[in-house]
């Protein structure tokens, strides 16, 4: 029986840790290709502005724009994260 | 959460406030409804301040008023809409500053809360953004139009046309109100994490032993460093929901030919 007991509360320290791995594994897996994509369109974005600042405030909109829409996948791994419960 | 000695509390302590008036019932009053009055009272008060004299030349309330009013105009409708998107300026304007006003709460002191943390409001104005693109659409084009536009891409081949018009047709329907709220809601929260992160490491820090106190300095630097950046991120995150809200509401109105 006390046996039984331990493998019980062994289990649950072992869920509860593969949980805590899986949420890393989640937020780090969704954080890769937005931080490429966030660099890609800020890089060039800089790149469009340096060559031809009198239309940086266009650029600059659609630059946010872009984040914008690149960050969001990153986001959605970060709240998957918090759903994910063990 | 016990983490290398400290003690971080769970993520629902950070976020989930205890009910301050009609507790127990569905109408409970708690610290993030009263942020919400509050945003609602200040950019109601703000622009009605702003109008109460008005003259030729503003000054002060009423210059800000007017200089936030020519920035939704100039930044957002004509770059996103266009000149006969006009109509929508009282929307997006109030919609920026609600938006921003929930969110400075974040930094300011002894309430250090952003409203939007919690989903609800987020998740309201997308589906409330949702709505408008739709309806603005269905309005100007025609319903069958309106779906054709939005959801079969011009110029491509026909055997992967179905594929594509599925792809739109979650991209345009589903995803795009779903991204809005997350978009908001996340980047607040995890705003507000980080933040109350460094609180509790400098103040860990701080009661630790004597000596050990000089190693506070460096985490309430950055915890200082944080609070300014997001002051950047609550009007960033104000300024990207609006613009996306125009672009939606510009792509129902004039369709990709």
């Amino acid at each position: 029986m006390h046996d039984f007991l331990l493998a019980a509360q062994q289990a649950g320290e072992l869920a509860k840790g593969l949980t805590a791995i899986g949420r890393g594994i989640v937020y780090g897996g969704a954080a890769i290709g937005p931080g490429i994509g966030i660099g890609l369109v800020v890089g060039n974005a800089i790149t469009a502005m340096a060559r031809q600042p009198e239309s940086a405030g266009t650029v600059r909109t659609t630059m946010f724009l872009g984040i914008a829409f690149t960050e969001a996948l990153a986001l959605f791994g970060f709240v998957l994260a918090f759903i994910i419960s063990g | 959460m016990t983490l290398l000695g400290l003690d971080f509390p769970p993520i629902s302590h950070v976020t989930r406030w205890p009910d301050i008036f009609f507790d127990g019932t569905p109408f409970a009053i708690n610290k993030t409804v009263l942020i919400y009055f509050a945003s609602v009272l200040i950019t109601l008060g703000f622009f009605f301040y702003a109008a109460r004299r008005r003259e030729l030349v503003p000054r002060g309330v009423q210059n800000m008023a007017e200089s936030s009013i020519d920035f939704v105009r100039e930044g957002i409708i004509l770059q996103t809409i266009g000149p006969d998107g006009m109509g929508y300026l009282p929307l997006l304007t109030t919609m920026f500053f609600f938006i921003f006003f929930i969110n400075i709460f974040e930094i300011l002191p002894f309430i250090q809360f952003p409203g939007n943390a919690r989903i609800a409001v987020p998740m309201f104005l997308a589906i409330l953004v949702w709505f408008m693109f739709n309806i603005v659409g269905i309005a100007r084009q025609g319903f069958g139009h309106y779906i054709k536009s939005s959801v079969v891409p011009p110029d491509v081949p026909k055997p992967i046309l179905p594929l594509l018009v599925f792809i739109e047709f979650i991209s345009v329907f589903l995803v795009r109100p779903f991204s809005l709220a997350i978009r908001l809601f996340a980047n607040m929260l995890a705003g507000h994490l980080i933040l109350v992160t460094f609180a509790i490491l400098s103040s860990a820090i701080f009661g630790a032993a004597v000596y050990f106190r000089i190693g506070a300095a460096f985490p309430f630097a950055l915890l200082v460093a944080l609070t300014a950046f997001e002051i950047l991120v609550s009007a960033l995150q104000a300024f990207i929901f609006t613009i996306l809200t125009g672009v939606y509401i510009g792509l129902s109105m004039h369709p990709e030919h």
